[in-house]
């Protein structure tokens, strides 16, 4: 149970300090075989700012976030992040800048506890190399300690600490999805990407959530970009959305111009287009 | 009553993360250390030395070699004998060609040979995932045996291709008795063990550990999947290099590749597997299990003809031995697919509440 | 020339050979997703099960009904105390209790019927056909030629049966997955024991030609493990491939060991399959015949 129960107070763009242009696509277009996921959707995240993604089922959204992490490589279009341009981006230059995600499915490392999964999050940071390490005394214990620090700042963070030696495969679904976002969040990332972060979730469980997301937004600055079906939160909380259908975007602004957007009301209707 | 915890706090994360962070599996330890290196040398028959223990420890590494690669990496390897072949050629060939070689230097360099190959038959890996990468290091078994075979040099050339293994000295003191051959292969084990242990609770083993659940996510984490797992590769053909050329210096005597078939491939697989897939619990608990089963069962054949004169001829004894290894493979894959080490892990949980029930 | 022709028909007859072993390890894997590693335990248990009952007096004729009801029998016990306990269990879990099978059989079958090898008499011989080597000059074995015609004959009679038939089709939904094929009522158990019975008829017939070829011997279980490069060749669903895949691994391995044997010392047939195989996985790592595996995330 969470000690407050007060109604989520979601914070305007103005006061949650967005700043400059960190992420661009332009003219994005991914294509598997025939089946085209994506075409020439171009957009932009601004430092500090939550944007969803939102669009029925199909409509490329988790698509959109393997191009932007790295797991997928478009065929046309650039993507430039924090100035950088390219074409594509390998997972792991991705991580290695400061992107971290969570996915629909859950992707824990069931073999593992939470801390061990959680601690994988920090592996980037940690440099003692494999004969270091099967020395253990010297640099390799006392990375291991310092990056155990941080970890358990986000264990602490996310509330998990009660289950922190269990096994993650024993959990129920909503404490893995923690789990999943508190590896994500151990990476201490510029941008973090969350794939349905309250799927299957029940209505309090989605509070926590949604309390948690914003506060890592608020402590930490962190920007977020968050595929959502539910409505209700993807008004609260974010500050622009973007909007998908059939692999094409149909909208792009604050949460209300969306809202009115006959085209994205004409989508979600299922009216033939 | 004796195995409790209570008022055993653990205020630092290096209390922790320990080996052994209870107190009584420390002093556990040591009382077993003690026997291994006291009582052991000092009441044991050369027969326990010689068919019991040596072949024991020396299992128990080539099991952590392959738990390395097959339990905490996930790439399943039926190779493992043919990565111990060429750590015992090494350590051969090091220490006939390069005059003065200290034995233990021939043996890490054994070692590093073996890393080598592993690292070369490890780069499919990357391209192909489960059984098929087991056929792959089949590949690696059987043209391995047949290079150290057919290539003269690497058994300087000898006509009967049965190469006797050189004497162990080290700084003088020649270790050729059984009980010497034990304690060096004793100390050999319990510091790689340590180091395999280490490794496994450090950020390598965690790698490795995400690499075998999900790679794909260990990827968009920052892992570097080919590092991570020729990584593997060569950390498991170590230890099995090692284990290799102690088999050959400490138990057999002679270097020759007919030691290194498949059969041997397929006895540390059944340690690992009934031992419990990734750990290092595991590989002392399987290779002991391994190790004791034909005994256990000669003894007991024997037992049973002398007591209720019910013979059975030798030649049955040895399929009785495969039977009973496959028909315990099956076993603990139903019933217990973590093995030993878990069984051994719920044993310790009812331990800590007896004589309470729950 | 007729020298290439001669190892190369060679080499490809025997291929039909590992063909039949492999096809034992397709019909399993395609109706129920299990690697059976214990295939060539099953081929040298039939193999000996045969010629022990031969010994022990049984006509020709009698032995081999006996022989495939012993094999059925083993199916049905298989599958009731190996792969019931571990249904749902990941695919790994269940080859490695293949291996422990293979070894379980192979210890079972020296233990009934003893470890001495033994002929086996198939009333054909090996030897060369007599008008084929007075036309052209080469030696065809007449014992090849007779075991290319039945595999032949099994593996159409096997294609048609998966294609053309209602259990056929039952099988192929099992082998997809077995929840939705339960969830239809197809019964997964009885499926299960007519595939590994139908695989161990099979075995009995790769036995009884292998056998009579070289010797009843444990050796016998190595040839299963040369199945091994034909299913990574030829994919591990498709009754083609097998085929196929036996053939490219039969007439290579003969090829190699002739042509590039002598300069390396020989004995190249051991190991060349394999890595022909790797070598081929590295560019195609589903085989000819199999299915790109795509992993959604």
């Amino acid at each position: 149970m969470r000690q407050s129960e007060t109604p989520l107070q979601s914070t305007t763009s103005s006061e949650r300090n967005v700043g400059d242009v960190m992420l661009k696509l332009d003219n994005i277009s991914l294509a598997f075989g025939g089946v085209k996921a994506l075409t020439d959707i171009s957009f932009d995240v601004r430092e500090r700012e939550i944007r969803a993604i939102i669009g029925p089922n199909g409509a490329g959204k988790s698509s959109m976030l393997n191009v932007i992490n790295g797991v997928y490589r478009p065929q046309h279009g650039t993507i430039a992040f924090r100035g950088s341009v390219r074409h594509d981006m390998n997972t792991h230059d991705a991580a290695a800048h400061g992107i971290a995600r969570t996915f629909q499915n859950i992707a824990l490392f069931r073999g593992m506890s939470v801390l061990d999964n959680i601690m994988t999050g920090r592996n980037l940071k940690m440099k003692a190399n494999f004969l270091e390490q099967a020395i253990w005394y010297g640099r390799a214990r006392r990375e291991e300690f310092a990056n155990r620090l941080k970890v358990e700042e986000v264990i602490d963070f996310l509330e998990i600490q009660h289950i922190r030696k269990t096994p993650v495969g024993r959990l129920p679904y909503g404490l893995q999805k923690r789990v999943e976002l508190a590896r994500a969040l151990a990476a201490e990332p510029s941008l973090l990407l969350l794939d349905e972060p309250m799927a299957g979730m029940n209505v309090e469980e989605k509070q926590d959530m949604c309390r948690f997301i914003l506060d890592v937004n608020e402590q930490y600055g962190t920007t977020i970009v968050l595929i959502e079906h539910d409505m209700g939160v993807v008004m609260d909380i974010s500050d622009r959305v973007v909007v998908l259908d059939y692999g094409k975007k149909i909208g792009d602004g604050s949460p209300d111009e969306i809202r009115s957007n006959q085209a994205v009301i004409d989508a979600y209707l299922g009216v033939a287009h | 009553m004796f195995y409790r915890e209570a008022g055993q706090f653990k205020p630092t994360y290096d209390a922790d993360s320990a080996i052994f962070p209870i107190r009584q599996d420390r002093i556990a330890m040591l009382i077993i250390l003690g026997i291994a290196y006291v009582a052991i040398p000092l009441f044991a028959s050369p027969y326990i030395f010689s068919a019991i223990m040596i072949p024991f420890l020396i299992g128990t590494l080539a099991a952590i070699g392959l738990n390395i690669l097959t339990g905490y990496c996930g790439q399943l390897s039926l190779g493992t004998a043919a990565f111990m072949a060429v750590g015992a050629f090494a350590s051969y060939n090091f220490m006939l060609r390069v005059p003065g070689m200290p034995i233990l230097l021939a043996f890490a360099g054994g070692g590093l040979m073996a890393a080598g190959v592993g690292i070369l038959f490890g780069l499919p890996s990357l391209r192909i995932r489960g059984f098929y990468l087991a056929v792959a290091t089949l590949a690696a078994q059987f043209f391995i045996l047949w290079f150290l075979s057919k290539v003269g040099w690497v058994s300087n050339y000898s006509s009967s291709g049965v190469i006797t293994a050189q004497k162990i000295v080290i700084l003088g003191y020649a270790f050729d008795t059984p009980p010497a051959k034990y304690l060096l292969v004793l100390s050999i084990v319990v510091v790689m063990a340590l180091a395999a242990k280490n490794m496994a609770r450090g950020n390598v083993g965690r790698s490795w550990m995400a690499v075998r659940d999900m790679d794909v996510a260990a990827e968009v984490i920052g892992i570097r999947l080919m590092r991570a797992k020729l990584l593997a590769f060569a950390v498991s053909s170590f230890y099995c290099g090692v284990a290799g050329a102690l088999f050959a210096y400490a138990f057999l005597g002679t270097v020759e590749p007919e030691a290194y078939s498949l059969d041997l491939s397929f006895r540390i697989l059944f340690m690992v597997i009934i031992g419990g897939v990734g750990t290092v619990l595991g590989s002392f608990l399987g290779a002991a299990f391994v190790t004791l089963l034909p005994v256990l069962l000669s003894v007991s054949v024997r037992f049973l003809d002398s007591s209720i004169g019910l013979h059975i001829p030798e030649s049955a004894i040895s399929n009785l031995e495969l039977m009973v290894f496959g028909g315990l493979i099956i076993f603990f894959l139903i019933v217990e697919p973590h093995g030993l080490a878990r069984l051994w892990q719920i044993g310790k949980e009812k331990l800590r509440l007896w004589p309470f029930p729950h | 020339m007729s020298f290439f022709l001669e190892v190369l028909i060679g080499g490809l007859l025997s291929g039909v050979m590992y063909s039949l072993v492999a096809l034992g390890f397709v019909l399993i894997y395609k109706a129920s997703g299990v690697f059976n590693f214990a295939q060539g335990a099953m081929v040298f248990f039939a193999a000996l099960t045969f010629v022990g009952l031969l010994e022990k007096g049984l006509p020709f004729w009698l032995a081999l009904p006996a022989t495939l009801v012993v094999m059925v029998v083993l199916a049905l016990v298989i599958e009731r105390v190996v792969l019931r306990p571990l249904v749902n269990q990941p695919q790994i879990t269940l080859f490695m209790a293949t291996i422990g099978l293979a070894f379980f059989i192979e210890g079972l079958a020296q233990l009934i019927w003893g470890a001495n090898v033994r002929g086996l008499d198939l009333g054909l011989q090996d030897e060369p056909l007599q008008w084929v080597s007075d036309q052209w000059g080469m030696s065809i074995s007449k014992f090849d030629l007779a075991a290319a015609g039945v595999a032949a004959v099994l593996v159409t009679s096997l294609a048609l049966f998966f294609n053309r038939t209602r259990i056929g089709r039952a099988l192929r939904a099992v082998a997809d997955d077995h929840q939705a094929a339960l969830a239809v009522g197809i019964p997964l158990q009885q499926i299960w024991a007519i595939v590994w019975a139908v695989a161990g008829a099979v075995a009995l017939v790769a036995g009884l030609l292998w056998g009579a070829r070289n010797g009843v011997q444990f050796a016998l279980t190595f040839v299963a493990l040369k199945a091994l490069p034909v299913l990574i060749l030829g994919g591990f669903e498709s009754i083609p491939g097998a085929i196929v895949g036996g053939l490219i691994i039969g007439a290579t391995e003969k090829l190699a060991e002739v042509y590039l044997g002598p300069f390396v010392g020989g004995g190249i047939e051991g190991w060349f399959p394999y890595v022909l195989a790797l070598a081929f996985l590295l560019i195609r790592p589903e085989g000819l015949f199999g299915e790109k595996i795509i992993r959604r995330i």
